[in-house]
């Protein structure tokens, strides 16, 4: 059985305008699945509604046609709401804007003890999310003295010490420098490869998106493609048609394909890239 | 900006950090109320020799007390000088019509020491005592308020989340403060009212974006199933230890000598 389920998702609101209602369609009838410690990416441009996806994951945003179902419940089930958010953490941009606490560790067991979880069991999580995000020499910092990869590695505790299954990601490194990127990619898939937590990532960069099980690229609310990033990323014409990038070994390549070089298999990064360049040139 | 002694938490594992920090308030409070109460040398001495005890108990250097004193240099001044020229009683001193009376010079030094001590013991606290620790402390301290319907929790929240963006507000303002120099704002000439108003455009974009941080905070605490106060847990439970209740006991000594100093000793002429 899938782990979570998306039913013929819309969601719209209306703003009203100087002039008239406007009905922004910002999901139209989409449904997917995501089955149980996949690594799933979703890929799109602004405004093509993936944040407002992730926002209903776990039940901050409900549908306003459709249904979401979480590990067995509605996410409009008002009831089990807080279950839903313990099943399914959310991780946001800006990492500065997600910390609650003054002191690292405080603000980890702020989760847990929004749940009403026994202090020594709090303790407990705290110090095995701390250590899964490679933090826990940092527990008595303060998080403005972080940098930001270390930051971000601490809202992504704070979400685990509420011991989820799923960890959806909204552009998590997208205020992050280039070093900041890796770490957070690498906890990430550290989470995903040992502790069996299902990620959802929302990302710009495609490199990160290489890294994934499974692509969903979206586009205007609704599923333009799916499947492994090999299967997503060869169709570079469609992928570049919709002002998406592709990765760029994967894009090299395709264009010494179209000029008539033999190449069978386009890579995905540099290293395959590589291969494959010297497999022609031999 | 950012170094503002007075306020600041400097970790450190003596014995008045490790005290309870409901304990250190509360003891806090009852120091003030006492050196207020003081009438006579004898009695305002030893609020005077706490604080050194507390300066020396801390472990925190002098120069930190220092710094934190500087910035109410000018109140200590002012109100002594004040005070000075103002009571009546034999006169010392005259120049003009400004005369120095001996009970203005008690006056004047009475409030120079209790400015002190209050400085010291309240730099004291915030100095061992972490701001979560101190909200925390609040917050318990508060409970019985509940029943006149105060929103004990809120409050301690609203202090966390306050004192957790004050550093991450302050970088924002020098980013910002920066931004419109490079377009060519002036922020240094003129006099009070022209700086006051070439401060708009920073106020504004920051007010801006700490709504926007506010919102996205909202938003992040909803994601952690935050609800309020209601079926919460803290991690940090505060268990009063047997140095908690000393100190208590100890602090008890000392108000009883203070009173007693107070009644026996024949007042000084004020």
């Amino acid at each position: 059985m899938s782990f979570i389920s998306v039913e013929n998702l819309s969601f719209y609101y209306d703003s009203n305008g100087e002039n008239d209602l406007h009905i922004h369609n910002v999901i139209n009838n989409l449904s997917l699945t995501v089955k149980q410690g996949e690594f799933l990416c979703v890929l799109g441009h602004n405004g093509c509604g993936k944040s407002t996806l992730a926002k209903h994951f776990n039940a901050i945003l409900l549908p306003t046609e459709g249904k979401v179902i979480v590990d067995g419940i509605e996410t409009s089930n008002e009831e089990r709401c807080f279950d839903i958010r313990s099943t399914v953490g959310l991780v946001l941009q800006n990492p500065d804007n997600q910390l609650v606490a003054s002191i690292v560790e405080e603000d980890i067991a702020f989760g847990p003890e929004n749940l009403g979880i026994p202090p020594e069991e709090i303790r407990e999580r705290v110090d095995s999310a701390l250590k899964a995000v490679d933090m826990y020499e940092y527990r008595h910092h303060a998080p403005h003295k972080l940098s930001g990869g270390q930051k971000q590695r601490i809202a992504i505790a704070g979400i685990i010490a509420m011991q989820p299954k799923c960890i959806v990601l909204d552009e998590p490194t997208a205020m992050l420098d280039p070093r900041g990127r890796q770490e957070v990619m690498d906890t990430i898939t550290k989470l995903n490869k040992e502790h069996g937590i299902t990620i959802i990532l929302i990302t710009h960069y495609m490199d990160e998106a290489v890294k994934a099980d499974r692509i969903i690229v979206m586009e205007k609310g609704q599923i333009l493609t799916q499947g492994t990033p090999k299967e997503v990323f060869t169709q570079v014409d469609l992928i570049k048609s919709h002002s998406l990038d592709v990765p760029q070994a994967t894009e090299i390549c395709h264009l010494l394909q179209k000029t008539g070089v033999d190449i069978k298999s386009i890579p995905l990064d540099e290293d395959e890239c590589v291969d494959v360049l010297m497999e022609v040139f031999r | 900006m950012r170094d503002v002694a007075f306020g600041q938490f400097i970790p450190g594992k003596s014995v008045i950090h490790k005290l309870d920090p409901r304990i250190k308030l509360i003891l806090l409070v009852l120091y003030i109320v006492l050196t207020f109460c003081t009438f006579n040398y004898a009695a305002l001495s030893v609020p005077l020799i706490l604080a050194v005890v507390f300066m020396l108990l801390s472990r925190i250097s002098i120069k930190q007390y220092m710094k934190s004193m500087k910035a109410v240099l000018v109140i200590i001044i002012i109100t002594s000088i004040l005070n000075l020229f103002y009571g009546n009683g034999d006169v010392v001193f005259q120049f003009g019509f400004l005369k120095i009376t001996d009970s203005a010079i008690n006056n004047a030094i009475f409030i120079v020491v209790r400015i002190l001590c209050l400085i010291i013991a309240s730099a004291t606290l915030t100095f061992t005592t972490s701001p979560t620790d101190l909200t925390d402390a609040l917050e318990r301290l508060m409970k019985p308020l509940k029943v006149f319907h105060v929103k004990v929790h809120s409050i301690a929240m609203m202090m966390t989340i306050a004192l957790r963006f004050v550093p991450t507000l302050l970088e924002e303002t020098d980013k910002i403060m920066l931004a419109q120099k490079a377009r060519g704002a002036d922020m240094e000439s003129g006099g009070i009212l022209k700086r006051a108003k070439s401060l708009i455009p920073v106020l504004i974009p920051l007010f801006l974006s700490a709504i926007q941080r506010a919102l996205d905070l909202a938003m992040a605490m909803e994601c952690r199933c935050y609800h309020g106060g209601e079926g919460r847990t803290r991690m940090k439970t505060l268990t009063l230890k047997s140095r908690d209740t000393l100190s208590l006991v100890f602090f008890g000594l000392v108000i009883t000598t203070i009173i007693l100093f107070d009644i026996f000793i024949v007042h000084t002429k004020r």
